[in-house]
């Protein structure tokens, strides 16, 4: 049982075990909630760059399938667990995480006072952290965590995005297109339009206007992804340039904040971050309340209440947090009151996480599909 | 209608709650926590509160917790004339179990809630129909969308046996039995073959309230799952906790192992849960408040059955509210006055709203406790109707530490793990673990041991491979442990955090305990103590709720005002039950008032004591020393520490008070010393004999000879026990040599002083007295004298008692109470004092004394309206009597033995669970009550006089007496001249009396005409008629009068008698088996007959009384 190191930039170091590849990882250490899904958590190209502190004990009980993944790779620079599962137990269980952390070169450390970190991290606030289990001493740790590149102001897209542009065919009767500009995307956003008939282009983060034009699509999603939105200039230049042809727009997570950013909202960063499975969030025009998936940092800054008026039509906050009173979804109007574009903070696509707001890619889809009929179905 | 402005419903303004009555098996005190939660709730929205339970051991009939309190029976006829007096808006009854949900669906059927114009609120008709009615609640799920794959069990639904049987041969042997609208699985079980199918049809058919079952394809072995659901009006809806079994399908939820949050799911199968949840929800309708869903998952392919729901707060919702923080019955009831879940608040984080769903980063662990010993004969195996008599849970930071610490929360010796005793051959152990018993874990383990592999105890169990790997993986700490040169840090630490307790270090060890403590601690391997919080840390926690864990973070707040520990009672066992939790919590509310700080610890899931909101703090730990010690240390650690309370928590807390004040610990009230003195039965004589206070001739033996002579010199028949019982646990009467011989092979084996036996003159036809009273060295205040309807050999706890005495006299009761006064000085009582007293011809010996809270502390604070438990934790902190009746918590003047008249008479009915036990060829076991506990709990009736009261009290505890019909006497010859009166009482108001050939003579000889019915000894020599038996079943018969023939022996009844007090059980009917029970009816009878009963509340009583 080789001794591993967790080491805080304010000086705070954890001891415990290796676990996974071993080696030493710098990143952010943030923390997820969820008591489940660390398949998809581990595959969600949004932690890139992080320190991933699971809340839940026990990690890697049903080991790893071939189904569950988000994207062709896990994330994170490290991952820290109290209680790795010795033997995975599933059906579908193709080996164990372990393992699969190991192969992915996903830094580890085990039996960590997991929940005196993340009060810690509560309290100060997210910093940068190291893992070691290389058997570096605890002073080069900090040393090379203090000198590691802070999140803020980090632009990670082009680490996360594909490099080439591939299409995720419609399920059944192909309805409408859209291209979904992939910041960080994850699997079940296409899938999830697909299976309402809508053909998905993904494509490359650094994609130019003309490009989706060419490609005849009805709309445009702009995904989750890493980094900080405020160093995302180039995706707020593309998504004016999207609102501008008036195509119907759907940002998710950081595509949401890029799409705030385009609509004249300044972004910030959290003390602590949103990410967990169980998250409240109000639509403000219904009052209904819907638990959902969340994993963000950086949050927008829209005043809630009261519609404001941009180059492209009126923008308003549609959704908050029930817990903080954060920006969850904003939605811009024409002059008629329809809605050319909304973003969620959130992720209705879940994965992991419960599956109440599955229902705003409904809306979007049909969004898409009038638009499609409007254009006469180019 | 955005839900920041939707307010609660102004058009409600009282709101009628049921309680869910009498302590049953698959009906415990959960139901008074989820009750008093939704009391509390509901009267702090200023709404009236009207409460009806029969159940006097509850904190929700505590009088302050609602407007109108009627401990009367809930039956829809009492409840009608609650409604027709109080005219509340709605009826809450969602939060009362079964009884208060099949109570509302009587109402409704019989147009009560119509007429009087109350709105069902929490679930409606419909809903509970639809969630109910099995064959209803299978068209829900067929309804929902094909993707989700929510699917059902082939079944068919039955209404009679043949029907029965037609059926399984479609479905194919194994088949389930479930009757609807029943809980605990009560007249279910799996059916094998023809023969097991109609012994268990029979019963569901008859446990069904409308009398149908459904016979279901066995899927026993499969995953079996819990989700907790609550939605609002607004359709939002949450899942607040899901619950694992550990013990797969075939075993019922209440009986299993279960574990949560869901350890073996991924995110994809649990999200296929959860829409199937709130599919369902919305669908069967249940529009505000809580639910409880049932899976089962297919451990090889994930197919999911839906296997039921129960469209109410249930056990499980009281398991997921105290393992996640989340008050689902509170929430329940504010959102079923209107509110929507985005408007209440989350107490624990005092900042976000309850619209949310809890996260753990912990594990908790449920484990039932059984009571199988006590039901000699009774089929311990384990399936789907539910058993066990109570629960234990444990936090830790992962399952193995939560296993370990919920199995030594058991107080069972043999249930915690233990690699001293050598184990039996693989084979035997997977076969024996094949079968769910109680203790099975402890069998998988045993395997381990004897070498099987993962592979081989799931294939043997279907238990979880996950679940077995961490049991092997604990076998693997334990040989570390063995083999290991020394105890280092290390290795302690590593043990720890698989919840090895210092005892079983011991073991491995072969140390001795404390020695294994000391270098614990020397070595500052000590557990730091979480905090339940509901969102993992995400936010600030208001509340401290902890649980030990050996992490490195404690997160105990330091305070300033003087803290007291208060020791709780553990798991709800035949004996020791809600009564303690009860006191417990009261000594926790007077103590807040009185300023301190209060400070519960406790292991038991079911009771209000471990509410976060009850205590200034909570600790879920097991009650052993070494958690307890821990919990001590971190207290003083915090801040000043005035003392344990020890007294009240039954036996369990008073075993630990030796052994803390060995540690140094202050233990307030009663030294341990003196209560050493009282419980070791050889002092307590000798102190009896130099106080010159009468006791029945009795002697101490540890070996069989030394038992016999004893027996000799004092003459039989004796009573016989082990020392150190509570519940009577191993007493019985026994009447010559040869039982008494019998009797010590039993109980002598465990040999060592600590387990000698107990030798008693056995009195017989004593009248019982109990007396429970406060001392607090000078004053003494007697907080009631009960008398016993039963003579004196039927435990204290089974017996029913009335209060005020009602045949004792004046210098009875001063004799009582002169006695009390000195035995409580005596002994050096500080606090609360409990006296059995037998009286004969007129002396009054003394059977016990118990300087601790007894069981009817709440029955007696009840039945007078003084908060007995309350002021006794204060004399135990020092206060006086005389303080006490100044501060008004106790009467100015006056006490229990003097009442004031206008004083109602309350009769307490201990209530039996014979109906769930059964012998292995499905015959229930035997009923006649004796010195061993055996009642689950007990239920109050309260009236002007005695024949109404005790009238009542038989309705509350099992349907009640007829006023007319066909009664069956058969009594012991003893009992004859008895008998005569009170059978001809009967025979004068119109009954119909037959009777066994020798009491038939008897009762000709006076005058009264009955027709003799052979016995089955006798049936066949007079071929063709029925015996009494076959007309008990053939439902010829109202009431059974049967006193037993001789004293039974190691629960081996006459097999007459026997077989005629289980027909009568089996058809529910009333079965008198004393001839004081006899006299008692007689006078029920006549009330009810003479002018039937009405209602009045407990504060209608004391003002009437003027207290
Ligand atoms: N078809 C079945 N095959 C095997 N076991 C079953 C089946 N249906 C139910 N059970 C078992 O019986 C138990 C009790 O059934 P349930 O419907 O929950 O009754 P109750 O209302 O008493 O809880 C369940 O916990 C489950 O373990
Ligand atoms: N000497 C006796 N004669 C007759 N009955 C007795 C005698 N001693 C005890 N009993 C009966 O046995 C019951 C249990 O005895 P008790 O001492 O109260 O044990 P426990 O500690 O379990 O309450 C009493 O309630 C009483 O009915
Ligand atoms: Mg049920
Ligand atoms: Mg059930």
């Amino acid at each position: 049982m080789r001794t591993a190191l967790l080491a805080l930039e304010d000086g705070r170091v954890f001891p415990g075990e290796a676990y996974g590849a071993t080696g030493q990882a710098v990143g952010e250490a943030v923390f997820a909630t969820g008591m489940t899904g660390y398949q998809e958590t581990l595959t969600d190209p949004s932690y890139r760059a992080q320190v991933l502190v699971m809340t839940a004990p026990h990690i890697g009980n049903t080991g790893i399938n071939d189904e569950d993944c988000e994207s062709t790779r896990m994330w994170p620079a490290g991952l820290v667990v109290r209680d790795p599962a010795r033997r995975p137990s599933s059906w579908r269980s193709r080996g164990s995480l372990d393992a699969a952390l190991a192969r992915e070169g996903v830094v580890g450390i085990a039996g960590v006072d997991t929940r005196a970190v993340t009060r810690h991290l509560r309290q100060r606030g997210v910093m940068r952290a190291g893992i070691s289990s290389g058997g570096a001493d605890v002073d080069t740790l900090l040393a090379v965590v203090r000198s590691a590149p802070p999140m803020a102001g980090a632009d990670l897209s082009a680490e996360v995005t594909t490099t080439r542009c591939y299409v995720v065919p419609a399920i059944g009767r192909r309805l409408a297109s859209v291209a979904a500009i992939d910041f960080g995307l994850k699997a079940s956003t296409p899938a999830l339009l697909a299976r309402r008939g809508i053909e998905v282009h993904v494509l490359p983060a650094w994609t130019g206007v003309d490009e989706i034009a060419a490609r005849g699509v009805d709309g445009v999603v702009c995904s989750n992804g890493p980094g900080d939105p405020a160093a995302a200039s180039a995706a707020v230049a593309l998504v004016r340039q999207i609102l501008e042809r008036r195509w119907p727009c759907l940002g998710i997570c950081f595509g949401h904040q890029v799409l705030g950013r385009a609509l004249g909202f300044a972004t910030y960063k959290l003390p602590f971050g949103h990410r967990g499975l169980n998250c409240p969030v109000q639509d403000l025009a219904s009052g209904a309340v819907e638990v959902s998936a969340h994993n963000h940092g950086f949050a927008l800054d829209a005043p809630v209440g009261r519609a404001v008026s941009t180059a492209y039509g009126r923008a308003e906050v549609t959704h908050v947090c029930l817990n903080d009173g954060v920006v969850e979804g904003i939605a811009l109007r024409n002059e008629g009151g329809e809605v050319l574009a909304f973003g969620v903070q959130y992720h209705p696509e879940a994965a992991a996480g419960p599956h109440d707001s599955e229902h705003l890619f409904d809306r979007f889809a049909s969004m898409v599909v009038q638009a499609a009929a409007a254009d006469g179905g180019r | 209608m955005g839900g920041a402005e939707m307010p609660r419903r102004a058009d409600l303004a009282s709101v009628l709650v049921i309680g869910s009555g009498p302590i049953t098996i698959g009906q415990a005190c959960e139901f008074d926590y989820s009750g008093t939660q939704a009391c509390r709730a509901l009267r702090q929205e200023g709404l009236r509160v009207v409460l009806v339970n029969s159940n006097p051991a509850t904190i929700m009939t505590d009088p302050e917790l609602a407007d109108a309190t009627y401990v009367e029976p809930i039956t829809a006829e009492f409840v009608e004339q609650v409604i027709a007096k109080e005219r509340p808006d709605a009826l809450l009854a969602t939060l009362g179990g079964q009884t208060a949900l099949n109570t509302a669906l009587a109402l409704h059927g019989a147009g009560v809630l119509e007429k009087y114009g109350v709105e069902l609120i929490g679930a409606n008709v419909e809903a509970i129909v639809a969630g109910e009615d099995r064959e209803a609640f299978k068209q829900v799920v067929r309804s929902l969308p094909e993707h989700w794959g929510a699917h059902v069990a082939d079944s068919v639904v039955c209404r009679s046996l043949p029907e029965c049987l037609d059926a399984a041969a479609v479905l194919g042997f194994p088949v389930v039995v479930r009757p609807s609208f029943t809980l605990g699985g009560t007249g279910s079980g799996l059916a094998r073959g023809p023969d097991d199918l109609r012994a268990i049809a029979g019963a569901g058919l008859a446990a069904s309230p409308t009398g149908q079952v459904l016979l279901e394809e066995s899927i026993a072995g499969w995953k079996e799952y819990e989700l907790e659901v609550m939605r609002d009006r607004a359709d939002n809806v949450v899942v607040v906790c899901s619950i694992e079994n550990v013990d797969p399908m075939g075993v019922h939820t209440g009986d299993s192992v279960t574990v949560a949050p869901a350890m073996t799911l991924t995110d994809r199968e649990y999200q296929q849960l959860r829409d199937i949840a709130l599919g369902v929800i919305r669908a069967v309708g249940v529009d505000t408040g809580g639910c409880n869903i049932q899976f089962a998952v297919h451990p090889f392919d994930g197919r999911v059955v839906v296997v039921e729901m129960n469209p109410r707060v249930s056990r499980s919702s009281a398991l997921a509210s105290k393992a996640t923080g989340f008050p689902i019955a509170k929430i329940a009831a504010k959102v079923a006055i209107g509110y929507t879940l985005d408007e209440i608040r989350n107490d624990v984080t005092g900042q976000t709203p309850a619209c949310f769903e809890p996260t753990l980063d912990y594990v908790v662990v449920k484990v039932p406790r059984f009571a199988f010993e006590k039901f000699p004969g009774a089929d311990t195996t384990l399936t789907t109707h539910m058993k066990s008599v109570g629960e234990v849970m444990a936090i830790g930071r992962n399952f193995a530490e939560a296993l370990q610490k919920a199995l030594r929360s058991l107080e069972q010796v043999e249930a915690v793990f233990d690699w001293a005793q050598p184990v039996a051959d693989k084979t035997t152990l997977l076969q024996r673990a094949s079968i769910p018993h109680d203790g099975r874990l402890r069998t998988v383990m045993d395997a381990i041991r004897a070498g099987a592999a993962v592979e081989e105890l799931t294939a043997a169990t279907a238990i979880d491979p996950w679940f077995c790997d961490q049991l092997v993986a604990l076998d693997e700490v334990a040989k570390l442990v063995v083999s290991a040169s020394e105890l280092s840090p290390e290795l302690l630490r590593t043990a720890k955090r698989s919840g090895f307790s210092d005892a079983q270090l011991a073991g491995l060890r072969r140390l001795p305990e404390d020695v294994v403590r000391g270098v614990r601690h020397a070595l500052g391997v000590r557990p730091v103590f979480k905090t339940v919080d509901t969102c993992a840390a995400e936010f600030a926690a208001s509340t401290p709720y902890h649980y030990s864990s050996y992490d490195d973070e404690t997160e105990v707040a330091p305070r300033e005002r003087p803290a007291v520990i208060i020791l709780g009672s553990g798991p709800n066992r035949i004996g020791q039950g809600i009564e303690f939790d009860y006191s417990c919590v009261h000594a926790s509310q007077s103590l807040a008032e009185a300023g301190y700080e209060t400070v519960m610890v406790n292991c038991n899931p079911e009771t209000v004591s471990t509410d976060y909101d009850v205590s200034g703090r909570l600790y879920f730990e097991p009650l052993t020393l070494e958690d307890v010690l821990e919990v001590v240390h971190a207290e003083r650690a915090a801040g000043p520490l005035a003392g344990v309370v020890v007294q009240l928590g039954g036996q369990t807390s008073l075993g630990l008070a030796a052994r803390l004040v060995d540690e140094g610990v202050r233990v307030v009230g009663t030294s341990p010393q003196a209560i050493n003195v009282a419980e070791d039965r050889g002092a307590f004589g000798r102190l009896l004999a130099s106080a010159g206070l009468p006791a029945p001739r009795h002697g101490l033996a540890s070996s069989a000879a030394e038992a016999t002579r004893v027996a000799a010199e004092i003459g039989y028949p004796v009573l016989v026990r082990p020392s150190y019982v509570l519940g009577g646990a191993g007493m019985e009467i026994v009447c010559d040599d040869e039982a008494l011989r019998a009797y010590l092979d039993q109980h002598l084996t465990r040999g060592s002083a600590a387990h000698a036996v107990l030798v008693d003159r056995f009195l017989d036809d004593a009248v019982e007295i109990d007396v429970d009273a406060i001392f607090d060295g000078e004053q003494l205040f007697v907080g009631g004298v009960m008398e016993h309807i039963e003579e004196a050999g039927v435990h204290s706890g089974d017996s029913a008692c009335v209060l005020p005495p009602i045949t004792l006299g004046r210098e009875d009761l001063e004799r009582v109470t002169a006695a009390t006064t000195t035995l409580a000085e005596r002994i050096g009582v500080r606090g609360l004092l409990n006296v059995q007293y037998a009286l004969t011809g007129d002396v009054v010996y003394v059977l016990e004394a118990n300087p601790r809270a007894s069981r009817t502390v709440p029955f007696v604070s009840k039945a007078t309206g003084v908060p007995l438990a309350k002021a006794a934790a204060r004399v135990m902190l020092g206060e006086r009597i005389a303080d006490l009746r100044r501060d008004g918590l106790l009467p100015a003047r006056g006490d229990g033995a003097s009442m004031p008249p206008g004083t109602p008479v309350a009769v307490k009915q201990a209530v039996l669970p014979f109906q769930r036990f059964r012998t292995l060829d499905g015959k229930t076991v035997d009923s006649v009550l004796g010195p061993q506990m055996r009642s689950t709990g007990e239920v109050m009736g309260i009236d002007a006089g005695f024949g109404a009261a005790f009238a009542k009290s038989q309705t509350a505890a099992y349907g009640g007496l007829p006023t007319g019909g066909r009664v069956f006497v058969s009594v012991a010859n003893r009992d004859k001249r008895s008998m005569i009166f009170p059978v001809k009482r009967l025979a004068d108001l119109g009954f119909e009396i037959s009777a066994t050939s020798g009491t038939a003579t008897v009762l000709a000889r006076n005058g009264v005409m009955a027709r003799v019915v052979p016995k089955l000894s006798e049936a066949r020599s007079r071929a063709g008629e029925a015996t009494v038996v076959a007309r008990i079943l053939a439902g010829e018969i109202d009431l059974v009068i049967n006193t037993p023939h001789g004293a039974t022996s190691g629960g081996r009844p006459r097999a007459d008698g026997y077989e005629i007090r289980t027909a009568a059980i089996q058809r529910n009917i009333p079965c008198i088996t004393t001839v004081q029970g006899l006299a008692a009816a007689v006078q029920g009878i006549e009330a009810l007959r003479r002018d039937g009963l009405g209602v009045r509340s407990l504060q209608e009583w004391s003002s009437e009384v003027g207290r």
